[in-house]
């Protein structure tokens, strides 16, 4: 958290120091509709002065526009964060369009209770709108700034080929040295990839997707939209907004439909499995993380190299890890089949499938190999283990894994905003 | 044969086909509309008035029955039947659990709805979700629901129902009659203001030789038609409510013609002053809170020439009200805007100008009957009167929308249909077609839904009663159903 409280400091000295995310004047919010009367639109506006915010592009006016008939409406405020955050707001800029489109779970519950969802006219679909910006979001910010394109090329059949060509690449490695198909080494992995070399091949990949998305996250947060005319929010508030929105990230508060029956997947009926499937996913990446790191530190600070036994520390975490991220992604998976058109932006489902099935892939390659690593297969499974993750770790900064990062960043935005006081009065007599 | 036929696919079509069921009834639904338009007006609606004695969950304070009561008296002006509203006022205190059983979801209002904080309950996600809700638990408890399966026709033999005949028209054009049979019926098929002809026809001309109704637009769904209310009354079915009126308030003049909804409302009329084509003032825009004003605003743009008028505010107002959906139309100076508007100029800045000179500025409070008024200003500005001097001037344009109408079939507390004084044994009539027995005129949030819910419910449990066979046991249900909804 040390990192987001840094993030915390540098919002509020820009905030100070007003740069140039002030709000912009005018919003294109005008819904389509059949002129019946005749009367026609003046195209004006009560902006309070625009200085220089970056225009909309078509998927923030999108965003503008829907939201502008949301703030109208504001049946849909209970489900989530983002609807509160809109009604701090009078007009939707591209800051807040990237804020707010962040600040959507997708759940869909607004999709389904909306009396203007298609086939109305004014054809609101928050939850598409809000995808389509996520996506901008994440191709804008990328690091290297070239490699925002891999977005929208990163789909299930470049995932899965990467994770192929490394483990192919592995497992000529280990060929070309004769060792193969081996006799059982009793699980010694480091008898076919040199501990330093494991360490230094994943250490750097790993170190590369880290950086990326730190810069990633850096330059997100540097465009959120920042209210001059706001006070400053002082120490104590900062640490109650950062422990509400890692306990809004960590529990996934905002997949449970604000009544706590959950989200949609198909239709409107709520379910809590997208929310449960996530936790499995989540807490089962953390679990087998956790493993790599306990091992890591047995490693270095007890002197104890791997293989571990079935009953250690590492293998438990990782077994009951591996298992997590078998269940949990395979869910999202199937729910992800399922989803309703109008949810989200179908463009980015080979993303969203695309890493679900290295997640899957990283646990069932895993499990397999702890299963089969006293036999001779071991030095292929741990081939093939090693190049899937390897995959996963190389397209993180690049692939759906980004939505947690600025998807936090977003809720720590709304969890400092929310202790601010409105600017505006709307009359609530 | 079915035991219960419901005619609609509303708030109380869906109350009323669910207790039918809940009673050991076999239930069939016709909603008129595709399932992409089901609901009727409930899809727009927001919370359901309750009464309550004590604080309880959503709810704040009480709202005993006798205070909501005179707030009804008061909207309706005396137009209500008391043992019927009575009765709706004390089923609105005890039909949440059951709602909530149904998958309806309450939540506090927040922001913009606070005044009604203490008297209604907000459905979380609005009508849709409740009816979605509702919907879902209709058809896991097994009730058959037609979509796209509008009613014109209902045989009867004297007053007993028979059975109901839909027209449904395919794709290609060609109609399908078919013929739904069942031992009762409900009918909950909603007002006719959604049939533009039938509403001309009420509204009539006025002096100018205008059809005001040519520039009215309707808030809620596109299939209120009034077929079903047509049929009845054709059929010599009694009446309730005046067949030429119907709820109307001011909303954003550029809304669509059908299902504008909430959102198209114009909440800064109080902020400014509000002028017709002629760029005249015609009423006063500070005479009490905008939620007890917005509706006869409605009334009073419908008698303006050209059934328009236009909220002019300046930069002081912004951000007061609740954000339009449309935006404003806004210029630097007085007769700019004029322009823009295609009013008279020279009028235009004369009316403002004399409403600027008229003001006494006291202590400005938006949330209070405030002292900034008007003084030898014809009509006056009573409250909330400032210049409008601060540029960039705004204007929003106001049309009539109209919500409901008032013209239904007379009833009673089993919520039966009646001819000529006759109760009829097995029809029975619920929501916006029976409203105006509780509800003569005149509207107050929440209330719709309290009458829909309540004799909804009321009618599917005599409709399961009259179904399920005479003897004392399905009596016994029908009582016992009918006390469950009084207690």
């Amino acid at each position: 958290m040390s990192s987001l409280d840094a993030l915390t400091r540098e919002a509020a000295a820009l905030a100070a120091g007003a740069s140039g995310t002030s709000r912009s004047s005018g919003t294109p919010g005008r819904p389509a509709h059949d002129g019946h009367d005749g009367h026609d639109d003046h195209g004006g506006h009560h902006g309070r002065g625009g200085r220089g915010a970056a225009p909309h592009d078509a998927d923030t006016a999108e965003v503008a526009r829907v939201l502008q008939i949301c703030n109208a409406c504001r049946y849909c405020e209970g489900f989530c964060a983002v609807f509160p955050a809109m009604t701090r707001r009078l007009e939707f800029d591209r800051a807040d369009a990237h804020y707010l489109a962040n600040l959507c779970h997708n759940c869909g519950a607004c999709l389904h209770a909306c009396q203007y969802a298609p086939p109305h006219e004014f054809a609101v679909s928050v939850p598409q709108a809000m995808a389509r910006v996520r996506g901008r979001t994440y191709a804008d910010h990328a690091w290297p700034s070239a490699f925002g394109g891999l977005y929208r090329r990163n789909g299930l059949t470049v995932a899965l080929a990467l994770a192929a060509g490394l483990a192919l690449f592995l497992i000529l490695a280990v060929a070309s040295t004769g060792s193969l198909w081996h006799a059982p080494m009793a699980g010694n992995f480091y008898a076919v990839f040199p501990h330093d070399t494991l360490v230094a091949l994943f250490g750097s990949v790993f170190g590369f997707a880290a950086l990326a998305l730190s810069i990633g996250l850096a330059r997100f947060w540097r465009g959120m939209p920042n209210d001059p005319d706001l006070p400053e929010t002082d120490a104590g508030t900062q640490r109650e907004a950062i422990l509400e929105a890692t306990s809004s990230a960590l529990r996934l508060k905002y997949l449970d439909g604000g009544h706590g029956d959950g989200c949609n997947d198909a239709d409107d009926a709520f379910s809590p499995w997208r929310r449960r499937f996530h936790h499995l996913t989540f807490y089962g990446f953390g679990l087998c993380f956790a493993a790599t790191s306990v091992a890591t530190l047995y490693h270095y600070a007890l002197g104890l190299p791997a293989p571990y036994p079935v009953t250690s520390l590492p293998v438990l975490l990782g077994t009951v890890g591996g298992i997590g991220l078998l269940i949990g992604p395979a869910g999202l998976l199937w729910l992800n089949l399922r989803r309703h058109p109008l949810q989200g932006d179908p463009a980015q489902r080979p993303m969203d499938r695309g890493f679900i099935a290295l997640l899957l892939l990283t646990s069932a390659t895993g499990l397999a190999l702890l299963a089969w690593r006293d036999t001779s297969a071991m030095a292929l499974l741990l081939a093939v283990h090693l190049g899937v993750v390897m995959a996963l770790f190389a397209t993180l900064p690049y692939g759906k894994f980004a939505h947690g990062v600025y998807r936090c960043a977003a809720l720590l935005k709304f969890a400092i905003e929310k202790r601010q006081p409105s600017r505006l009065q709307l009359g609530s007599d | 044969m079915v035991d219960v036929l419901v005619i609609g696919g509303g708030n109380a079509a869906l109350c009323a086909a669910l207790m039918a069921r809940e009673a050991g009834a076999s239930v069939t639904m016709l909603e008129a509309a595709p399932r992409a338009w089901r609901g009727g007006n409930s899809q727009h609606v927001r919370n359901l008035r309750c009464m309550h004695d004590a604080p309880q969950d959503v709810l704040v304070e009480a709202y005993p029955e006798e205070e909501y009561w005179q707030d009804l008296l008061k909207v309706t002006g005396g137009l209500t039947d008391e043992r019927l509203a009575r009765l709706v006022i004390r089923a609105s205190s005890t039909c949440r659990d059951w709602m909530r059983s149904h998958g309806v979801h309450f939540q506090p209002p927040l922001s913009g709805a606070l005044h009604v904080a203490r008297t209604n309950a907000f459905f979380m996600g609005g009508g849709k979700a409740l009816v979605n809700a509702y919907y879902r638990s209709a058809e896991r408890l097994g009730v058959q629901v037609h979509y796209d399966a509008p009613v014109d026709a209902i045989e009867l033999d004297g007053g007993r129902f028979v059975a109901a005949r839909v027209a449904r028209t395919d794709a290609d054009g060609t109609v399908r009659h078919e013929r739904f049979e069942a031992r009762s019926c409900v009918l909950a098929a909603g007002g006719f203001e959604s049939n533009i002809p039938w509403m001309r026809e009420a509204w009539g001309r006025n002096a100018d030789g205008e059809w005001p109704v040519d520039n009215f637009l309707i808030r809620g769904t596109r299939y209120n038609m009034g077929t079903v209310l047509k049929f009845m009354l054709d059929a010599g079915a009694d009446s309730i409510g005046d067949p030429t009126q119907a709820h109307c308030v001011a909303i954003d003049a550029r809304a669509p013609l059908y299902d504008g909804g909430i959102c198209t409302r114009i909440d800064c009329v109080s902020l400014g002053v509000v002028v017709n084509r002629n760029a005249e003032r015609f009423y006063d825009e500070g005479e009490d809170f905008w939620p007890k004003r917005y509706a006869i605003w409605g009334r009073l743009v419908a008698l303006q020439p050209g059934q328009i008028g236009y909220s002019i505010i300046d930069a002081k107002a912004v951000g007061r009200f609740m954000p339009p959906v449309f935006p404003g139309t806004t210029a630097g100076t007085l007769p700019e805007l004029a322009r823009k508007l295609g009013l008279d100029e020279a009028v235009f800045v004369r009316t403002v100008e004399r409403f600027n000179a008229a003001c006494r500025v006291g202590t400005f409070d938006h949330t209070a009957l405030d002292d900034c008024r008007t003084e030898g200003l014809t009509p006056p500005k009573t409250h909330w009167a400032r210049p409008i001097d601060v540029p960039p001037f705004t204007a929003y344009p106001v049309r009539p929308g109209v919500t409901f109408t008032y013209l239904g079939l007379k009833t009673d507390e089993r919520a039966s249909v009646f001819f000529g004084g006759q109760c009829s044994p097995n029809l029975f009539v619920a929501g916006e077609m029976m409203a105006g027995n509780v509800l003569g005129k005149g509207y107050t949030a929440g209330v719709g839904m309290s009458i829909g819910t309540a004799f909804g419910r009321i009618a599917g449990t005599q409709a399961a009663g009259v179904a399920l066979g005479a003897g004392a046991s399905a009596f016994e249900t029908s009582m016992k159903g009918a006390h469950d909804v009084l207690a």
